[in-house]
């Protein structure tokens, strides 16, 4: 059978001792930066990008970045537990019941549910994964120049539509970050572009650079604006083992999330963030005491963590099959790729199947090494929540510089990460998210490439893009993931599930 | 006469669009142009600045409408000693060599928070660099100079 032939090959890969040992520190990296508070999945995967590009195997260092971005957000989760500080908008939910849960003394019950439910969504995602990637690929292969435009533009609609705040200003993020992404030469013409007579810029800005300064370097100087103290609510963590009654009351949940995240990871734009939301509202209408909700109710947390973990998860199909990035994190993974010298899209699987299994199988491995390691750890996470903030900002200012400089070796490199830093900061204090902003940048010179392509293949007449039937749904699709976003029910809807979000 | 009152989030960020636009304009404007059927590296990006323009007159518009959130404070201090850090790495990695630029990197920042005091500060920083130093020169065998020719290496 094809599928387990696949599966094994993508184990054996996964599996070597080599491989092992960067998926571990990955995860170990991962948690270590996403359980300090007020540092997102996002940011934390910007600051280690860098370092995954020393390995000269794009195998190993993809999965080290894969583990990361699990680790990432397994931290975050143990963070909103803890100090009800989420450190990203998928783990908010997490924070409402679990942080009750914590303040009654059920801290450790609360954290093995998370990790329990992650595992079991992390491992029936990784399945669909395998399940659907070899379909889509093949479809993938259909698209031509025409298809992708109309893919791309549902992605960046997408996540125009699922930004906090103003529409319009996530709209004009997605723009910026297109045009930011045309910096550099024209690919077609050789033209210089946009690069202010900077020779250095001629490949075009950074990604690395871009992403530590929007993220990474724009969200320290967020943290400096009002340096409270944090109050560590835990400082043991003890009773890690749920109860019989708990592991009854959290099974359902957990199924339902993984089956609500999973279908709602792969849309673009959605993540893992839209998943974790629904499955809160469901288990909160489901539930036979809905008033125990916010006040330490374990479905509350046992569902959206999975849901969060199998959209995380989940959201890889669209990039690894058809070299669509529909959230910042994969944008990420998929700079990644392409600084490796690998181009994401369908021909990924087909040409280097050993890499594209490898990446899947060692998602499920990720996910066991997390369980494995941070039930035990958990004393250790603990004790790094009460490490003073400040002493952060000087390693993670040297690391972060050294590590965008060795990308390159170009001095330039990090004058971008200074520009983009209070770029960034400016866009955060300008209510504009930044997320959108990456995605048009990475999407840009893509977008670009194949818009002029298709205008020629179709001599000029941009109605090929109505005319052909697939880029035509695409479109369709997007024009009504506008509309809705603009009813006013959906409208209202909307800044309620935000401002629940960021209370 | 009513005046009109600008809510200064909104109104900055509408500027803030229509600045970059007319930038990205200008910029394209020079360059070749094109068709739509053969477009040449103007084409797109001019459209884009359009948009971009666009979308600011809509935010500003708004702006004036809808009071919103204030901007809040500013972290001057962190602007004023995170930003500089990459930028003299960048400027000294070459002459004083690596480990030099990193320890005054990380010194700098350091003192983004009020609540560093000097010790800990040049203690952590020496740390810092240290660690650097075998992870990235003696372990990932990076083919940085550790000392630059500016110290007479």
């Amino acid at each position: 059978m094809e599928l387990l032939d696949n599966l094994i090959l993508g184990f054996t890969t996964a599996s070597t001792l080599w491989n092992l040992l960067f998926c571990l520190i990955g995860v170990l990296l991962g948690t270590l930066i996403g359980v300090l508070p007020g540092i997102g999945a996002t940011a934390t995967i910007a600051m280690l990008l860098p370092i995954t590009f020393q390995i000269g195997d794009p195998v190993s260092a993809l999965i080290m970045l894969a583990g990361v971005y699990y680790g990432a957000q397994y931290g975050g989760s143990t963070t909103a537990i803890l100090i009800n500080m989420p450190g990203e908008s998928s783990s908010a939910v997490t924070a409402i019941d679990g942080y009750q849960m914590a303040r009654s003394g059920r801290a450790g019950a609360a954290l093995a549910t998370a990790a329990i439910g992650s595992f079991f969504a992390g491992t029936v995602s990784t399945f669909l994964i395998a399940l659907f990637a070899i379909p889509l690929t093949v479809v993938a292969l259909k698209f031509g120049a025409a298809e992708f435009v109309s893919l791309m533009v549902v992605g960046l609609v997408s996540s125009v539509a699922l930004a906090h705040g103003s529409v319009v200003k996530a709209m004009g993020m997605v723009v910026l970050g297109l045009l930011l992404g045309l910096v550099g030469t024209d690919v077609i013409s050789g033209a210089p572009r946009f690069n202010l007579g900077i020779r250095e810029y001629a490949d075009g800005l950074n990604f690395v650079a871009v992403a530590v300064g929007v993220f990474g370097i724009a969200e320290m100087l967020r943290n400096l604006e009002n340096e409270h103290d944090r109050s560590v609510l835990i400082r043991k963590v003890h009773g890690l083992l749920p109860t019989r009654e708990d592991f009854r009351r959290m099974a359902a949940p957990i199924l339902r999330g993984t089956a609500l995240g999973s279908v709602l990871g792969i849309l673009p734009g959605a993540g893992a963030i839209l998943g974790s939301f629904a499955s809160y509202t469901v288990e909160k209408r489901l539930s036979n005491h809905p008033e125990e909700f916010g006040k330490g109710a374990i479905e509350g947390v046992a569902g959206p963590e999975s849901a969060n973990n199998a959209g995380a998860q989940t959201s890889f199909i669209p990039m690894l099959t058809l070299g669509i990035p529909t959230n910042p994190v994969m944008a990420l993974m998929a700079g990644a790729m392409i600084i490796q010298g690998i181009v994401p899209g369908p021909n990924v699987a087909t040409e280097q199947p050993s890499l594209f299994w490898g990446i899947i199988a060692s998602m499920w491995i990720g996910n066991l090494l997390l369980i494995v390691l941070n039930l035990p750890l958990i004393g250790l996470w603990v004790k790094l929540l009460t490490v003073p903030y400040y002493i952060l900002f000087p390693i993670i200012m040297a690391f972060c510089s050294i590590g965008v400089y060795s990308v390159n070796s170009n001095v330039y490199d990090l004058y971008v990460v200074a520009f983009f830093g209070i770029f960034g900061y400016a866009l955060m204090k300008m209510r504009c998210e930044p997320a959108p902003l990456l995605l048009g940048f990475v999407l840009g010179p893509l977008l670009e490439e194949n818009l002029r392509r298709a205008m020629i293949l179709s001599k000029g007449d941009p109605m090929t893009f109505i005319t052909r039937p697939i880029s035509a749904t695409l479109l369709v699709l997007a024009a009504a993931v506008l509309v809705i976003v603009f009813l006013p029910a959906v409208k209202k809807k909307r800044a309620e599930v935000f401002v629940e979000e960021s209370a | 006469m009513k005046s009109i009152r600008i809510d200064s989030t909104n109104g900055l960020c509408g500027a803030f669009f229509i600045a970059c636009g007319l930038f990205f304009a200008y910029q394209s404007w020079i360059l070749d142009m094109g068709t739509a059927l053969r477009m040449g590296p103007g084409y797109f990006p001019l459209l884009l600045a359009a948009v971009l323009v666009l979308l600011g007159i809509v935010v500003l518009i708004q702006a004036t409408r809808v009071q919103g959130e204030p901007i809040g404070p500013l972290a001057w201090r962190g602007m004023l000693l995170i930003l500089p850090a990459p930028i003299f790495f960048g400027l000294t990695v070459r002459g004083l060599g690596f480990v030099p630029a990193i320890f005054i990197a990380a010194f700098t920042a350091s003192f983004a928070s009020v609540r560093m005091k000097p010790l800990p500060a040049l203690i952590l920083s020496a740390a810092v660099t240290l660690f650097a130093y075998f992870v990235f020169s003696k372990g990932l065998n990076l083919p940085f100079r550790p000392f630059g020719p500016w110290l007479g290496f």
